[in-house]
Order: C-alpha cells, then structure tokens, then sequence
C-alpha cells in the first residue's frame, strides 16, 4: 500500500476525473454535501435487470473527494444492485489503497455514500438505512 | 525585549515531531498552545489544593476560592475592567456571548428592534443573534465589506449605525482576514444612537492590549483557550451596571444567595451568572497565562506578530499560483496575524493534508464565517496561517516549503500565472 494519499493516481483522477457530468436518463440519483470541505457531489446510475450499466459523477470538492467519485464510479460498472449495497469504507481504502485519515475518511466514503442513498431512493427504500460507518 | 528563542523553549508542545519532522503549529487562532507555566498551575492545583470553592472552611477550600478570585483580579486588571464584578467566567467566547443573547437581549429586544452585527463574524457572533431575532421579531443587520474585500466599508458603518440598532455586536479581530475593526470608534458611534455594544475579543485579547475603559464597550468576551490558558475557561466583562440590571443566566448553586421553596435571591456580581461549580482549575490557570502575557508586555507580543505577519505576507506574495486575502503588508498596523490564503486550483483540505505530511499544522475550512467565506468571499473554503508569541520567522519558510510541496504533488507549474 501506498503511504501517500496525494499518490499519482488520486491527483491524476482529480485533474482528468472519469465520468464526469450529468448522466442523461439516469434511472437513480443522489446530490450529497460534506459540510468539512463544502464537498458537493450528485451521483448519477444506470440501472437495467439489477445491474449498474453506467455510473456518472458532477459537483466540486477536494481531491480526495472528487478522486474517489472518479474511482468509484469505474469501479461499480458492472457490479450488481447488491454488491453495491454491500459496499463498505473497506472497499474505499482497497480502492484507494490507502487508509485516508479519520480527518479526510469522510471525503474519500462521499461518493460511496451518495451512491448508496441513490439505490435506496430508487428502490424506495429508507435512505437511513446506509451503511452506518460512512 | 522580546526573545521568540526562549519564549519557544517555555512551550513544551514545540519539541514535538509530526511525521518525522519539527512541528511547525500555525494554528493559534483555533487554540493556542501552553506554556510550562501554565501546565504546571493546572497540576499543582490538582496536587496542592484540589477543593470545592465558596463552600468549603477547610485549608485547601480556602486555598482554592482565593486562587480562583485572584484569578478574575489578574484579569480585570488585564483588560482594564473597574473590579472583579465586571469579570464573568463562562466556558469561552460563544457561551459569553450566548449569555449577553439570553440574559441582557432577552429582557431588552423588542419586536422590530434592529441588532446590527458585520459581514466579518465568526458564527459565535451571528447564530445567537439569529435565534434571538427570530425569537423576538427583531431584524438583524449586517455591516458591508468593502470592495476589495479586506475590512469594513466606513458607509456601509455610517448606515447601519444610523438605523439606530439596539444592540452592535462586533468582532476586534477578524479570524479569517485577520483585519482588526476599530472598535472603539464604533461604540462612540453606536452609543450615539442609543445602542448597547458587545465586542467579541476571542481573536484580539490574546494578542494585542484591550483596555475596556479606553473601548467602553458594554459587553466584551473572549476565550482563555486562545491566550495560553485551558480549554473550558472563557471571560464575558459587562459594565457593572447593566450587569446589576440583568436577569440571572443558569439557576443553581453559587448564583444564589438564599432559596426557598418558591422563591431564591440571586448572588452578588460576578457570582450571579455562574451557576455551580465552575472550572476552578481552568480559572487560576488563566490567572497564569494573564502572568505570562503581562512579563512579555502585549505591546511587545503585538510588534512580535506584526513584523511575523509582514514576512509572512511578503514571503507568499513571492509565490505564484496562491492567492492572498486580506489587507496588504502595508496596512500592517490594522492586521492581526491571520493570513488566509488559497493555492489556485488545490482544495484547502488537500493543502491542509499535505502541510500536514511535511510538519506543519494549519487550518483549512469555512473557519465558522460561512457568510463571509461562502457569500462575501465566494470560496467554498479556505486555509489559514495564523501565528501566536512562539511563533517565528523559521516556521513561515517551512509553510512556504509545504506549498511548494503542494505544487509538486498537484504538478502546478511555478510559472503558472495567476488568473485574477
């Protein structure tokens, strides 16, 4: 693991994030805000048969943040309703491959959050009911 | 003659090593670090005369209550009040004022009273006010900036103040922009129309002379926190007579002369806004830091600042891609030693996170002045530099390293030109 969270890859994903921008015909969606940074992120998802096809990410904030939205959004392509439900700050820190910092691990689980509470409403859930620890 | 040297070798804090490498702490507008004798009051007090105060008749009880009253002359004498009766103990600055809000404005804001405060205030001088006007109707207005952003705008005062408020409430010290409000012109002004003056002193006590009958303020409240003492210790002064006209704050023990099974008759001043068992320790170590602060003479400790914040201001303007907010070096004698600045193009978390790899210890955020910060100054956050007594020049180069640190890991060029 790393020991740097300003590694290459973070820095490079912020300055060239990866599906950036409004995702037209999103079928779920989630706007969160992190009071620390002024974090402000929307998530965007593409569900078909239970599965994520596409996944988008708009909004500003810090590089750790907005690194981990660019990560996390490859990173769920793919990936079963499910799986993403399950996801958790350990799936964050592999992503990353670095544990942030109980300072920034909020910025880093922002993404993971707003995805989740975006399945939830989608499937009319109570948004509550993300995973506590993020 | 001031020695930043040995003032260093009094902070213990300052041996510290973060992450392989000196601590650099540049962070004293959020707290201040404390000396050797401050430490050693709070320990000997725990060891030599650990008791309850005001009740007790035993050696140590008696020890205790003289310490802690003690405690409130060195500070009456610190900031010039007219006696201990003027010197509240609260728990620091936001509870000072919170009090004023729900004792004085309480009894005296009326339905479609004006409160006028500024565009510079920490949330500590805005939020109580909001609760109070919407409780009460009143409308609460605030005092402009000027266009450049730096201090307050002289014609935006004039109006305000000639809405006749109530009540100013009023920061000495900005702790973002660093810009120190005069205070006293203000009051002559408010006390013109009539208004009552609360100054919020948590960012200038510490650090320049604050004399309460030169400013003649009626309310002024500052946090021990801030000026070397412990965490927990904060001072409201109120002129004694509104003080006498006052309704009591919390009921309880202390605050009470007598009490019956209907009725109770409130204590003398000061003791009748501290209801029961205060922060005894927390008090005779403020008593301390006042000591402190008095043998290096807060004249020397503001020049001290000053020639620390004017490096500072030259050092960054010599740095390209970060933008500078607040008065320029030449305005020196209006500014506190805050500088906030932001590297174009790194989220201030980012440059908080990485000064911290290299050492050195600042802040990042909307540093409790959302309207300013968010609304006035239209950055989501920003970082902050701010120097104290143990501060010296060595630490400013080392922040400066740091940003050339952030550069590096975020790849901006040190020929980037700063778009404006």
């Amino acid at each position: 693991m790393s020991t740097d969270i300003y590694a290459e890859e973070i820095v490079a994903h912020y300055e060239h994030p990866h599906n950036k921008g409004k995702l037209d015909g999103a079928d779920a969606q989630f706007h969160d805000f992190n009071p620390l940074c002024g974090d402000d992120l929307t998530i965007y998802l593409k569900i078909i048969d239970g599965k994520i096809v596409d996944a988008h990410f708009d909004g500003t904030g810090c590089a750790i943040s907005v690194g981990s939205a660019s990560m996390l959004t490859d990173l769920i392509k793919g990936k079963s309703i499910k799986e993403l439900e399950k996801m958790g700050v350990a799936d964050v820190v592999d992503m990353l491959g670095i544990e942030p910092g109980p300072a920034r691990l909020k910025c880093a689980t922002l993404s993971l959050k707003a995805a989740q509470k975006a399945l939830f409403v989608y499937m009319k859930k109570d948004s509550s009911s993300v995973s506590k620890e993020l | 003659m001031f020695d930043v040297g040995k003032v260093r070798r009094d902070f213990p804090i300052l041996d510290l090593e973060v992450n392989g490498k000196p601590l650099v702490y540049l962070d004293s507008a959020a707290t201040s670090q404390k000396p050797r004798k401050v430490i050693n009051t709070v320990s000997r007090y725990y060891r030599k005369y650990n008791a309850n105060t005001h009740s007790g008749v035993y050696r140590i009880a008696e020890e205790a209550t003289e310490a802690y009253l003690k405690s409130k002359k060195k500070v009456a004498k610190f900031i010039n009040a007219s006696g201990i009766e003027e010197i509240i103990y609260t728990r620091n600055t936001t509870e000072s004022i919170n009090l004023v809000a729900l004792t004085w404005a309480e009894q005296n804001i009326k339905r479609g009273d004006r409160i006028l405060i500024s565009e510079l205030e920490h949330h500590s001088n805005i939020v109580p006010w909001i609760m109070l006007a919407k409780k009460k109707g009143a409308t609460l207005d605030y005092i402009a900036l000027n266009k450049e952003k730096t201090a307050l705008d002289d014609a935006s005062i004039e109006e305000q103040i000639a809405k006749r408020p109530a009540l100013v409430a009023i920061t000495q010290c900005s702790n973002v922009l660093g810009t120190i409000v005069d205070v006293k012109r203000i009051t002559e002004m408010a006390h013109r129309v009539g208004a009552k003056v609360l100054v919020d002193g948590a960012q200038s006590a510490p650090h320049m002379k604050v004399d309460m009958r030169y400013i003649d303020c009626d309310f002024f409240a500052f946090s021990g926190h801030k000026m070397l003492a412990p965490m927990g210790i904060g001072v409201l002064y109120g002129k004694r007579d509104i003080l006498e006209e006052m309704p009591p704050f919390l009921g309880g023990g202390d605050m009470i002369k007598t009490v019956s099974r209907q009725e109770f008759t409130f204590n003398e001043l000061p003791w009748k806004f501290e209801a029961g068992t205060p922060f005894v320790e927390g008090g005779v170590a403020l008593g301390a830091a006042v000591d402190y602060l008095k043998k290096l003479r807060m004249e020397s400790v503001r020049e001290h600042e000053k020639a620390l914040t004017k490096y500072a201001l030259e050092k960054l303007s010599g740095v390209k891609g970060v933008e500078i907010f607040g008065l320029p070096a030449r305005d020196i004698d209006r500014r506190g030693g805050v500088v906030a600045f932001d590297v174009i193009g790194v989220h201030p978390h980012d440059v908080a996170t990485i000064f911290d790899q290299e050492g050195v210890a600042i802040r990042a955020g909307h540093h409790c002045a959302m309207p300013l910060v968010v609304d006035v100054l239209r950055k989501p956050a920003l970082s902050r530099m701010s120097f104290y007594i143990y501060n010296n020049e060595s630490d400013v180069d080392r922040a400066i390293e740091a940003i050339a640190a952030v550069k590096r890991k975020f790849k901006i060029s040190d020929t980037l030109k700063l778009q404006v």
